[in-house]
């Protein structure tokens, strides 16, 4: 994979001047003074040679294609970012570590885990959530349907996270076959159970292409 | 997560130009999952973490000579779905292959998967590396069902976490690492080392280097990677093995046979390998092989099973790069 | 339309007992549905808990200071004091709220807690060595008949270990809520909670022990969830986090939100016991049993636990004598998880009995129906067991334990079950406005069961519309009050309340449209999306027109059960027979689901497709404790090593093999509604375990069969 250039990929004063250790001790002994000394904006975020943080970082997200503005902590992650900063909750934090995958995003056309992800290096990338496959109860996403259609949900806290990676299957694989679709989604738990009728339902939009908005 | 400040520079220079030199200070993001849990698990508390991300020279796999460069920052999905390394390097392309979650497979990259640490769940619980309570080891006596049975005399008892080494390994790998002084290259299999100190790592990298490229020689050797899993998908090893088999006819010339996940690094076993060359694949001689592998293991005091399964492993392992059926 | 509430034959209905999407689902595929966790409200706070790191400990100090300090700090609430003593590691201390969450984690990490670090005593399956520690009591001893002579009489006696670790319930979304006291003296409480109708007074009676609070009254409380992410029993309480953060919504006059994290989740908010246990069955060779015996022990932590049922299902064998023991551990306390007790009877009971067939040289299959004389409903197992046997293919399946050749070797197990599931109270009221619209609205809740869509499935076949037409309102506890829904109640109240309001509702439609149709008020009838009157259906308004009548009056009557007016609507008792097919790789230990099938009957079934998916999910999780679930503590520091989802081990969609349910449907329909929640939970592990048994011809006696379990049972049993 190689990233979008960006501006500050071209050689900024700071690089030039070089980097130096004096300038990295003042910025990890000052903490959060660090972040008055050096730029916090989001062009820095992208940056070269400067840190930015602790303090809230200005960062552009690209969300179900449209820009978003939000200011964040370099350590939030994108999920939380989404969560607490953008009202964005379809994707859920339950493991928080990476493991469960009901926090699923697509980023750049691969599934990722969201809550693994600081929002910070989401940035300038391409990230779809839950909320932007589908328009109403009516226009959902061939994945949404053939879920409702089967069943596939219970508690549902799970459902957003297997939605998201299903539809990120099936972009790469719009024929899987059933060990193919228990492959590509073993990346999330569910404890309700509801494993029948998802399997059943990727299978099924698969069967009808998983176009939207069918 | 302790706040920290946040860097991506664009080139391996600035990089290394942005790290601690001490362990603890700056944590290096090469992408994966495991560096921002440990964060939230505050395991690891540095003031600033940088992000390989913009490097885009660590990004991709291209030729090199008869055989591959692979930039650490390469994601695991990329680098399955390369056609030279499925090609030449299925031991690989099974260790990949065995994480299962496409959610992992697209964040982790081949830097992260090596630079993981341990999973070890008393490390992860905050009592350290070597999992000690007021100086006392909690690994012998404790719960190590899921802890080393080779390389374990102490005092590290975790199992390298990385899920690519042991492939690695077996295929003759280096790896590349960018430092205040330049680069060096060693082999993956010295990238690892068993701690004896709390304050040391289990990689030979030091606090302010980089690892920027693996390079795998080309080989005609056959090659594969079994792994024991106790869910049927997406789950940590029980016990990995991967093994190269330079074949002459059908005897086996020369052998390598590495063992994950039962020492606290990629475990390379010169017993089963010896057990291997001259001979030719049957299941009786993978066994025997497996059987070697194993013939020095101390398991501690739940983790008998993992003997076991680490012979069956080596023993899978080897009939599968064999194509020789059970 | 005279009064009639008793359910219609299954052979006329247009909704019940047939399959229909349930209603909430596009909300939940499109992450539109609002769970508690998702509420985020204007100036909302972010809650954090403090909470201890030792099994057990004594708080001696507690400094707030440094985390005044933290930029966002709001306030703090204490909820065990200095001096308390804490018994199971991550034992709750305090609630702090910052101005974001990220604010809030700084400032609990800054709290400093100083402890007298005491004694803990973790493990539970060696009985012996807790009796050293002074850890074990007596719960229950009991005797009926004579188990020496039935023992006597026996002719083959199989005496055996069994026994299923301590797990826990891992709601993915964690226990909490949102609180938002408003100045008006109203306080709101999204929570994730199986108890809407409960929280109220939980919350004031908690609130009012604290001099601070102890004007609120229950009626300033209430609580809104429409939708909830999983309970599984853990969640009927407001909990020391609901009160908390109350109170600091209350201080500092913002809306805060405190939800558990993954950690404290795994380790505080419920779990199921343990249980060990020997066993003993005797009976004669034609399979006959005349005597059982057991001595069993568990802990649900440090307080005591009842005992299961034993001997579980053959409930009459002739001479029965058992023990249970209680072991106390500092673990997170019990919790009611899917039916309480009766996963432990069924997989101390059917592997015993499975494992006597083997000694007996029977297949376990003709054993279990050789003794349903001993079981309270003999002929409901009869005929699941031949169903069962028939969707499973158990008479081609099974063979003599540890038949097979190579290291894959298949098996297959059975186990049968019983739940009451009787209803819970309930009331209801169903509106019908002149424009034609219905609404059924209650407090109930839906925990992901399909509650809510049985309910519109109840509403629309009595009024006789289209179920996407009418509308369901629970999840708000100012609608009429329903119980918690726990022990498989929740159906049973709400599918007679709704039955009864509904028809309630219809004769007061009734009367009004009776005299334009030229009939009695008796004598009107409804169906798709007609009023007519039955004797001359010539007769007939569309329902829109006959609501029309009403002009601007609206109808809203209410339903409750119990109600003295009873009708048949429900009942309780339920029978259930599971199979299971694995195999089982005798180099790794790996086990590996093959098939299951689960015959079930619930009387009258409401919504067929819910109530298979619910049977499913039972599987599945019987799946993850047959194989992979425990609590992992370490015995040295108390530390509850795999509070994750990574080690703490739930089924993933690769471990379910090929399921098969069957919901009878005919024979019991007129038992009326009877509750599903618990009895498909039972019986999976233990039939997992009589197939591993089957397959390796060797018992692995205790669960999760984790490789470490089945490699050893394999060496114990000189197959290696």
């Amino acid at each position: 994979m190689s990233l979008k250039k960006t501006p500050q990929d071209q050689d900024t004063a700071a690089s030039k001047s070089g980097f130096s250790r004096r300038l990295f001790m003042q910025g990890v002994g000052a903490g959060a003074g660090a972040a008055g000394v050096l730029t916090s904006t989001a062009e820095a975020a992208t940056g070269d040679t400067q840190p930015v943080g602790p303090d809230p970082v200005k960062i552009s997200l690209r969300i179900n294609g449209q820009a978003k503005q939000v200011e964040v902590e370099p350590r939030v992650t994108l999920l939380d970012a989404c969560r607490n900063s953008l009202n964005l909750t379809g994707a859920k934090k339950v493991c928080d570590r990476g493991t469960c995958g009901a926090c699923t995003m697509i980023v750049d056309g691969e599934p990722v885990y969201s809550c693994s992800m600081l929002a910070i290096e989401a940035e300038g990338r391409d990230i779809q959530t839950v909320e932007g496959i589908s328009s109403s109860d009516e226009k959902m996403h061939a994945v949404q349907h053939a879920f409702v259609n089967n069943d596939a949900q219970q508690c549902g806290f799970c459902t957003p996270g297997l939605v998201m990676a299903a539809k990120a299957l099936l972009d790469h694989n719009p024929r899987p076959t059933r060990a193919e679709v228990e492959k590509g989604l073993s990346g999330n738990i569910c404890r309700c159970g509801t494993y029948v009728g998802v399997r059943q339902a990727v299978l099924d939009a698969a069967s009808r292409g998983g176009r939207r908005g069918d | 997560m302790q706040n920290f400040e946040y860097i991506a520079p664009t080139t391996v220079d600035n990089a290394v130009k942005s790290l601690g030199s001490e362990w603890g200070t700056t944590e290096l993001l090469y992408g994966g999952t495991d560096t921002i849990s440990l964060l939230k698990e505050r395991i690891t508390t540095p003031s600033r973490v940088v992000s390989l991300k913009n490097v885009e020279a660590l990004h991709g796999v291209s030729k090199a000579g008869s055989g591959v460069k692979i930039g650490s920052m390469t994601t695991l999905s990329k680098l399955a779905a390369d056609k030279n390394i499925a090609k030449s390097y299925p031991a690989l392309v099974e260790a990949i292959e065995g994480i299962h979650s496409m959610q992992q497979r697209s964040m982790a990259t081949i830097g992260s998967d090596l630079m993981q640490r341990p999973r070890c769940w008393y490390f992860r619980n905050g009592f350290g590396l070597l999992a000690t309570s007021n100086g006392k080891a909690l690994v012998p006596n404790g719960e190590n069902q899921y802890h080393a049975i080779l390389g374990n005399k102490g005092p590290a008892y975790f199992v390298s976490a990385s899920l690519l080494a042991p492939a690695l390994v077996a295929l003759g790998a280096k790896a590349t690492v960018a430092g205040p002084d330049g680069s060096r290259q060693v082999a993956v299999e010295d990238l690892f080392r068993i701690p004896s100190s709390d304050k040391e790592r289990e990689t030979t990298l030091k606090p302010n280097e980089v690892l920027t490229e693996i390079t795998l020689p080309g080989t005609k050797a056959a090659n594969a990677t079994y792994e024991v899993h106790q869910r049927q998908l997406f789950d940590w090893p029980l016990t990995a093995a991967s093994v190269s088999l330079k074949m002459k006819g059908k005897t086996v010339e020369d052998a390598v046979v590495v063992l994950g996940h039962v020492a606290p690094k990629p475990w390379r076993s010169s017993e089963a390998e010896n057990a291997l060359k001259g001979k030719t694949i049957s299941e009786a001689v993978a066994a025997e092989a497996g059987k070697a592998a194993v013939a020095s293991a101390t398991p501690l005091s739940k983790n008998k099973h993992k003997v076991q399964l680490a012979s069956v492993a080596v023993k899978r392992a080897i009939l599968k790069a064999a194509g020789v059926s059970a | 339309m005279a009064i009639n509430y008793d359910w219609p034959s299954q052979s006329e209905t247009k909704i019940l007992g047939k399959r229909f999407n349930r209603l909430d689902g596009p909300w939940k595929v499109r992450g539109t549905a609002e769970y508690a966790y998702d509420r985020n409200l204007d100036g909302m706070l972010v809650a954090r808990l403090v909470t201890c790191p030792h099994a057990h400990a004594k708080i001696t100090a507690i400094d707030i200071e440094p985390a005044k300090r933290v930029k966002g700090f709001r306030a703090a609430e204490i909820i065990n004091p200095v001096g308390t003593e804490l018994q199971w590691t991550h034992q709750e201390v305090l609630a702090i709220a910052a101005d974001t969450e990220e604010a809030a984690r700084d400032c609990a990490n800054a709290v400093r807690v100083s402890y007298e670090v005491l004694p803990h005593w973790m493990g539970d399956e060696d009985v012996k060595k807790a009796g050293e520690h002074n850890r074990v009591q007596p719960a229950e001893d009991k005797e009926d008949g004579d188990v020496v002579k039935g023992f006597e009489e026996a002719e083959v006696t199989h005496e055996g270990y069994y026994g299923l670790a301590m797990i826990t319930h891992c709601c993915l979304e964690p226990h909490g809520q949102v609180v938002d006291w408003k100045d008006n003296g109203e306080i709101w409480v999204y929570a994730s909670t199986q108890a809407v109708s409960r929280i109220s007074a939980d919350l004031a009676k908690s609130l009012t022990e604290d001099d601070r609070f102890k004007d609120v009254k229950a009626n300033q409380i209430r609580c809104i969830t429409p939708v909830m992410g999983g309970g599984f029993g853990s969640k009927f309480n407001i909990d020391t986090w609901g009160v908390a953060c109350a109170k600091l919504s209350k201080v500092t006059g913002k809306p805060v939100k405190l939800m558990l994290d993954r950690r404290e989740e795994l380790a505080v908010a419920g779990s199921r016991p343990s249980d060990f246990g020997h066993i003993k069955v005797g009976a004669k060779k034609d399979g006959t049993l005349t005597a059982f015996e057991a001595e069993t022990w568990s802990t649900g932590g440090v307080a005591g636990r009842g005992a299961p049922p034993l001997p579980y299902i053959f409930q009459d064998i002739p001479n029965r004598k058992t023990r249970h023991l209680n072991v106390s551990t500092n673990t997170g306390p019990a919790r009611a998880w899917r039916a309480p007790n009766h996963p432990q009877a069924a997989a101390l009971t059917m592997t015993a009995l499975t494992d006597l067939a083997a000694k007996l040289d029977m297949d376990p299959f003709d054993l279990f129906k050789k003794n349903l004389g001993f079981t309270p409903r003999a002929e409901v197992y009869s005929a699941e067991m031949d169903k069962a046997a028939e969707l499973f293919g158990w008479k081609q399946k099974f063979h003599k334990p540890g038949d097979g050749k190579g290291h894959i070797k298949r098996g297959v197990g059975m186990s049968i079950h019983t739940w009451a599931g009787r209803p819970h109270d309930s009331t209801c009221r169903v509106s019908i406005e002149p424009d034609g619209s219905v609404t059924a609205a209650l407090a109930s809740q839906d925990l992901g069961v399909g509650c809510r869509t049985a309910i519109a499935a109840v509403l629309a076949e009595t009024v006789g519309l289209p179920l996407d037409v009418v509308k369901v309102e629970i999840g708000d506890s100012v609608l009429p009050p329903s119980s918690a829904s726990g022990g498989s109640t929740t159906i049973g109240g709400v599918s007679a309340s709704t039955r009864r309001a509904a028809t309630h509702a219809l004769r007061k439609l009734a009367e009004v449209v009776a005299p334009d149709l030229g009939v009695a008020a008796d004598d009107i009838a409804v169906g798709d999306g007609k009023v007519f009157a039955a004797s001359d259906p010539s007769k007939s308004l569309s329902w829109k027109d006959a609501c029309r009548k009403l002009g601007t009056k609206t109808i809203a009557e209410m339903g409750a059960q119990p109600a003295r007016d009873q009708g048949k609507l429900n009942d309780s008792g339920v029978g259930g027979v599971q199979m299971a097919e694995v195999s089982v790789d005798t180099e790794t230990g790996i086990v590996k689901v093959e098939k299951m099938v689960a015959v079930q009957d619930v009387g009258y079934v409401v919504a067929l497709e819910q109530a298979e998916s619910q049977v499913y999910g039972a599987l599945i999780q019987g799946i993850a404790w047959a194989l992979f679930e425990e609590r992992v503590y370490d015995q040295m520091t108390g530390a509850y090593l795999n509070a994750d989802m990574e080690f703490y081990k739930l089924s993933g969609i690769g471990d379910i093999g090929e399921l098969v349910v069957h919901m009878v449907q005919g024979p019991y329909d007129d038992r009326g509604v009877i509750g599903l929640g618990e009895p498909p939970a039972i019986s999976p592990g233990a039939a997992l375990s009589n197939a591993v048994q089957n397959a390796l011809g060797v018992r692995v006696p205790t669960m999760p069969m984790t490789a470490d379990r089945v490699l050893a049972a394999i060496e114990k049993g000189g197959l290696s």
